[in-house]
């Protein structure tokens, strides 16, 4: 029974020793999960509208790769996406930044919203308001008519 | 309604339609005349000198490193290519041509010896020398997405212009050449 607990408490350093190999590179599991993490935020510049993750592309391989290797390293997040930026430029992360030539993007639903109200605005019709009493000559006259 | 309320309900909404069409129409134009790719990225590499680097060379040419780029006599071209790439079989002929008015430098991209013999006898040799970047490492850092790539490089080793894709008629007469004449 002792030996039981034992191998019991042996599970959990099998979990933490594996290791998977992804595009030749080999890291533990937590590793593979931020690169994956990083990768997705980037876009593969070969096929455009894929991340580097998904991409076959031999490019986005060898970025998969170079993403994997700084991982290992111990490479921050911030340093690797900025790895990336400075050799393809801003339009690399699949979420832009908030920056000058993003400003109009960013803006632009609170854009809409307030065009929407202007016209919501000018489109709303004038109260009318109760019409006048009738005179006693109209009255007489309304109920002559419904007579 | 007053009639000023009136005239704004109609004509805001207009102006913003006739403005949003003119844009489209011009983006349209310029993409049909060839002066605006919207799939073009601008490198970061413009107005830089490029990274370091140094590419043995092949087929009897030099390689060179970042270093022979820093003072060229004349603004020179380096053109990334390889023997597996259709577009640049279809740009030998405009390279060659070029080859007689500017330097071009090639580095040849994640490709073989063989190969690159056969591409250089089929398609000619318009380079003075000639890289190979075999591990593809030195594009990445350069921040190369594809070949053929082109980078215009200044008398002060600085990167002016890169044009991804094949080089054309249309690049060669409203980029390259106004470029020559600025920075020769």
């Amino acid at each position: 029974m002792r030996r039981w607990w034992f191998l019991l408490a042996l599970l959990p350093a099998l979990a933490w020793g594996q290791t998977v190999t992804r595009d030749g590179v080999t890291l533990t599991p937590a590793q593979e999960a931020r690169a994956e993490a990083i990768g997705d935020q980037l876009r593969c510049l070969v096929c455009q509208n894929e991340s580097i993750e998904g991409s076959s592309a031999t490019l986005a391989k060898q970025l998969r790769i170079i993403i994997r290797q700084q991982v290992v390293a111990g490479v921050p997040d911030k340093s690797i996406l900025d790895f990336m930026v400075q050799r393809y430029g801003i339009f690399v992360l699949l979420k832009p930044p908030f920056m000058p030539l993003t400003w109009l993007l960013y803006a632009s639903p609170f854009l809409g919203l307030t065009f929407g109200f202007l016209v919501l605005w000018l489109a709303r019709r004038t109260q009318s308001t109760a019409p006048a009493p009738l005179t006693e000559a109209e009255s007489a006259r309304l109920n002559e008519l419904l007579k | 309604m007053s009639p000023l309320r009136r005239r704004l309900l109609f004509g805001i909404p207009l102006a913003l339609a006739v403005g949003t069409g003119e844009v489209f129409y011009i983006i349209l134009r310029r993409m049909q005349a060839n002066s605006y790719d919207p799939r073009a990225l601008p490198s970061p590499l413009i107005g830089h000198r490029p990274p370091a680097f140094t590419l043995p060379g092949t087929n009897g040419l030099p390689g060179f490193a970042n270093t022979d780029l820093l003072t060229p006599p004349r603004p020179m071209l380096v053109n990334w290519f390889a023997s597996w790439c259709v577009p640049c079989q279809i740009e030998a002929p405009m390279l060659a041509k070029l080859a007689q008015r500017i330097p071009i430098w090639g580095i040849a991209y994640q490709d073989t010896a063989p190969n690159l013999a056969a591409f250089l006898a089929a398609n000619g040799t318009p380079y003075t020398r000639l890289a190979t970047d075999a591990s593809g490492l030195t594009a990445i850092n350069w921040g190369v997405y594809g070949v053929p790539e082109t980078y215009f490089i200044d008398k002060a080793g600085i990167v002016r212009a890169r044009w991804a894709g094949a080089l054309t008629d249309d690049i060669v007469a409203n980029e390259l050449n106004p470029l020559l004449a600025q920075y020769s």
